[in-house]
């Protein structure tokens, strides 16, 4: 599974990174945690609004900040 | 299929019981502040309600509580309002408009739209990827910060309705006017090149596919990081609020800022810019500074360029906007609080 965090480095984009990390945890999967901020990068996913979370090149979650337990659940989904 | 449609209404059931739990909670602690407060300190404590002490620590607590109180209930109810809009739905709203309706829309988006000022680098691109007329992402990317619901929900518990309700009217205006001179004078050529060569792929809608059990979880997680966010900014502002109520002579301000001198209003927007500090800790200070005689209009200018124009929010635009246009940018929009500033002083 390959995992993304897009956003050019904000305090939200920091958070969605600390909660997917929990998440996977939580869900004892393993996967390395991809922090994309270039912004031409970013505008390719069709990304408007960051933070975003990437999950095997499909967009799951834009502009806001899940639980790790939400998120957990979207990984379990993908 | 039908398990989880079954199991999605489930949930829903059981977060709307919880919102009318926690309503029902919330107009009943609304009710009893005041008499509770009157009843600590006055009562408890024994302070006098006419001295300088019993008033500032009563007015300290009651207003801490209130401000907090709606806080919780307005950012509540706007972002689950919010959820329902996203920047992608903005986009494709504003996408291909003309500029005049396309700017008034904007600037209503700006508003309506959940956004965060560090999504306006991408939001730019892709608003310019849409075909968003660049008075219409001006309009937005103005309106956003200035409207905010906080700064709106502040000056409706120390002020009142009708000063809420003028300061969202003249965010609106000064988002419109100055988005609108910028559409006019032609400054595509400063925005930075690769804008125009970035491609954006069609866009993910956030808002799709949420529950009310997902949007009202939105709107607590909201409001818990908003109120973890600003709590010791209210408490200082409310704090030197208070001591100002209480021991700051009456005429102050206005025998300095009053109504009749005419620097006022730009001195107050001048101190505003680099002051994007916090507006929660802004608000109440002005609050208190405006029983002392600084002029309605002053501080409405005040308030408007400490949110509008904000530092981080510059250097951020910087990476899609070249120095010059920025520049027009802050000129403009700030000469367009100043007129709202010096028009309110003439007329309130």
């Amino acid at each position: 599974m390959n995992v993304k965090v897009l956003g050019s480095g904000c305090a939200n984009c920091q958070r969605l990174a600390a909660n997917v990390r929990l998440a996977l945890d939580h869900a004892g999967m393993t996967a390395e945690v991809e922090k994309v901020e270039d912004i031409a990068a970013i505008m390719g996913y069709g990304v408007t609004a960051t933070p975003a979370l990437v999950v095997d090149e499909r967009v799951l979650v834009s502009g806001r900040v899940p639980s790790p337990t939400q998120i957990a659940a979207l990984l379990r989904g993908v | 299929m039908q398990a989880t449609a079954a199991g999605a209404q489930r949930a829903d059931a059981r977060a709307w019981a919880l919102v009318a739990v926690a309503t029902a909670t919330w107009i009943a602690l609304y009710r009893t502040i005041l008499p509770f407060w009157d009843w600590l300190v006055y009562g408890v404590i024994g302070l006098d309600p006419a001295t300088r002490l019993g008033g500032a620590v009563h007015f300290f607590f009651y207003d801490v509580s209130k401000i907090l109180l709606l806080l919780a209930g307005i950012v509540f109810v706007v972002t689950v309002l919010r959820s329902f809009l996203s920047v992608e739905r903005t986009r494709a709203l504003l996408g291909g408009r003309r500029a005049g309706l396309g700017t008034v829309l904007g600037a209503l988006l700006g508003v309506a739209t959940p956004f965060c000022s560090c999504s306006a680098v991408p939001a730019f691109i892709g608003f310019v990827a849409a075909g968003v007329p660049l008075s219409a992402t001006m309009a937005f990317l103005i309106a956003s910060p200035m409207v905010d619901v906080v700064a709106v929900t502040l000056l409706y518990g120390l002020f009142g309705w009708r000063l809420a309700a003028l300061y969202v009217g003249a965010g609106l205006v000064v988002a419109i006017v100055a988005a609108t001179l910028l559409g006019r004078l032609r400054l595509e050529r400063f925005v930075e090149g690769f804008v125009f060569e970035t491609q954006v792929r069609a866009g993910v809608d956030p808002s799709l596919g949420l529950g009310w059990a997902d949007r009202f979880a939105i709107g607590r997680d909201e409001v818990g990081g908003i109120l973890r966010r600003i709590w010791p900014f209210l408490l200082v502002g409310i704090g030197l609020g208070a001591a100002i109520h209480g021991w700051l002579p009456e005429d102050l301000f206005a025998r300095i800022a009053g109504p009749d001198n005419p620097f006022a209003v730009p001195l107050a927007v001048l101190l505003g810019v680099p002051l994007y500090t916090n507006v929660v800790g802004v608000i109440p200070l002005v609050a208190a500074l405006q029983a002392k005689g600084l002029a309605m209009g002053t501080l409405l200018a005040f308030m408007m360029s400490v949110v509008a124009l904000s530092l981080p929010e510059m250097i951020l635009l910087r990476r899609v906007l070249k120095p010059q246009l920025i520049a027009i940018f802050v000129a403009i929009v700030a000469a367009g609080i100043v007129g709202v500033g010096i028009l309110f002083n003439a007329v309130l």
